[in-house]
């Protein structure tokens, strides 16, 4: 197991650092630097601010200055911002991001498994016809178009909640987001966690649990659901990793400050090391995310021996 | 044994694989369907604008924000500008499509070629190859396209090409296993003992095997390279004013869709009707050239 996740490091470190070299030869790609204002400095302070910036320096060592920084945890200062460093912009952007999206991952991982096992314990009955079209909702829209249509319904048509913005985690604020994200993927895992339920419960020990006489409950909780999950599990990593795109849909919709906007932000403002400090982090953090889940299965399938 | 094989005589000559399969995909009622009114939205997009009156971007002075009205051909109405949001849904499809097109015609090439010659080459050349693929698999893509718009500016072709860049793994991979069945086969030990040169084998006897996966793949390709444009659109990093897609059509509507609901719908409704039309041909072609499912 540990030669597993030694191995898988490994492997994890070539894909960060070939993901930030990416970034950072696009980035210096650019003609013009961060200095060339239509105000002249004076070359002394020019020389000084390069200096201090290491912009004097030959790309290699630029580059190898940037990878020590970022050892260190220091992604560097805004460009666009004044005053502020990336980290400064993160450490507020973060939380945000992670209440929304890990409450809507959550969400969404209880419901989808919730749904998928009603919708498998009762196959073509009406409730699981009815679940499944509901649960493809948010699947056949694009975030995009859902988004729009959640604030018509819930704040135009029926005004309950506020149509967007953001007042220090208050509930109020978060529900049409957290709901929207879920929705996107709750059908997903209600499709994925059905179809493997379905089969594990047509397995052979499954029909001896039910010869045995053991009630329905007790098969499907103690036998069916451990083997039916992997496949649920195996998801999450990818499900994850595609939903960045729906979150930073919906942070910029509902005007949420959270990691989405501020790259969109960035990205509208040209704010260089914004956007690449914010590449780099969200980068590492699917790379992480991706390999918690390659362990969660290697301890949920008995099958896996590493 | 002398007896007549009736079999061998009720002249079967003329069902080669592609006819099996266009058969079994006419039996696919919502593909055929989709793949008609899929025609007729690009046959509207492309031909539209030149027949009806307006232009995308000229101004009706007298009708801004207006519902859909037959007065000066506004069918879906106008946008509080006053330009026509028919003519502009159907620019903005133009755009939508042909980065959709274009996209996946890259993309399937870069994924077709890596894959097959990962697959065919094996060894070490393969294992590096697919664990580039896998790396790439782990980096969310909507954010280098973001990158990429940051650095270079907005420019279309930049948008297609970032889309395209992250859209070929899953092709590779696909191609890749293929191509490792293929080249055990006889045919390709026959090429490779009269001399044929190696790349040739690739691009001549097994690419040309590997057709079946790589028309079901890029039917999965298509609509998601459409959704990535309309995404990158919606926040405002695509195709910029008075130029159009559906995606920043879209993020407009959505703007003022309580005062003006059409502004959202009929860019929705076509974008609805694309991509869903797309994933039923994707069915149909799946039904119809899968192996697995006979």
């Amino acid at each position: 197991m540990w030669a597993y996740v030694v191995r898988r490091l490994l492997v994890t470190i070539p894909t960060v650092l070939a993901v930030v070299t990416l970034c950072y030869v696009l980035l210096h790609l650019t003609p013009g630097g961060p200095f060339d204002a239509e105000r002249k400095v004076s070359d002394a302070v020019l020389a000084n601010l390069q200096a201090k910036y290491h912009l004097d320096l030959p790309l290699w060592k630029q580059y190898l200055y940037y990878l020590r920084d970022l050892l260190h945890g220091d992604l560097g200062a805004s460009f666009r911002y004044a005053d502020w460093s990336v980290n400064d912009l993160v450490a507020r952007a973060l939380p945000v991001s992670l209440a929304i999206g890990g409450t809507s991952m959550a969400v969404a991982a209880i419901l989808g498994v919730a749904l998928g096992i009603t919708a498998a314990l009762r196959q073509n009955s009406a409730v699981d016809i009815g679940v499944m079209l509901v649960a493809n909702i948010g699947s056949v829209l694009p975030s995009f178009v859902l988004g729009p249509v959640l604030v018509l319904v819930f704040a135009i048509m029926l005004p309950l909640l506020p149509s967007g913005g953001w007042d220090d985690f208050a509930p109020r604020y978060m529900i049409l987001p957290i709901a929207l994200l879920t929705l996107i993927n709750v059908s997903t895992i209600g499709r994925i966690m059905r179809g493997s339920l379905i089969e594990v419960l047509s397995s052979n020990f499954i029909r001896t649990a039910r010869a045995k006489g053991l009630p329905m409950r007790v098969v499907v909780l103690r036998h069916a659901l451990r083997p039916a999950l992997l496949p649920v599990v195996s998801i999450i990593g990818p499900l994850a990793i595609s939903s960045i795109t729906s979150a930073i849909v919906t942070e910029s919709w509902f005007s949420i400050p959270g990691l989405g906007k501020l790259i969109v932000n960035g990205a509208s403002d040209r704010d260089y090391t914004l956007v690449l400090g914010l590449v780099v982090l969200v980068t590492v953090m699917a790379v992480l995310l991706n390999l918690l889940v390659d362990l969660a299965y290697a301890w949920l399938d008995p099958k896996i021996r590493y | 044994m002398s007896a007549s094989l009736p079999i061998a005589d009720t002249a079967h000559a003329g069902r080669s694989p592609w006819r099996d399969a266009r058969v079994r995909f006419m039996r696919h009622r919502a593909a055929v369907a989709s793949v008609f009114i899929l025609a007729l939205v690009a046959l509207a997009c492309v031909v539209g604008p030149m027949l009806l009156p307006n232009a995308y971007d000229s101004v009706d002075w007298n009708l801004m924000s207006a519902p859909p009205t037959r007065a000066g051909w506004h069918l879906f109405g106008t946008d509080e500008l006053g330009r026509d949001l028919l003519v502009r849904t159907l620019i903005g499809g133009r755009i939508s499509l042909a980065v959709g097109l274009l996209a996946t015609l890259v993309s399937v090439t870069i994924g077709v070629v890596w894959g097959a010659v990962a697959g065919f080459a094996g060894g070490r050349v393969d294992s590096v190859m697919m664990r580039i693929v896998d790396m790439a698999y782990a980096v969310p893509y909507l954010l280098i396209a973001i990158l990429v718009v940051t650095v270079f500016g907005r420019d279309i072709l930049l948008v297609v090409a970032a889309i395209a860049a992250f859209s070929w793994l899953d092709m590779a991979r696909v191609v890749r296993g293929q191509t490792l069945s293929i080249k055990s086969r006889e045919f390709v030990e026959a090429a490779r003992a009269i001399g044929v040169p190696t790349w040739r084998i690739i691009f001549q006897h097994v690419v040309p095997n590997l057709m079946g996966v790589v028309v079901i793949y890029t039917s999965i390709v298509v609509p998601g390279v459409i959704l990535s444009e309309s995404v990158l659109s919606f926040l405002g990093l695509g195709v910029q004013e008075p130029m159009t897609s559906w995606g920043v059509l879209i993020h407009d509507g959505a703007a003022v869709m309580g005062a003006a609901p059409w502004m959202i719908l009929f860019p929705a409704a076509a974008l609805s009707i694309t991509l869903y039309c797309a994933n039923f041909i994707g069915d149909g072609l799946r039904d119809a050239l899968d192996p697995k499912d006979r």
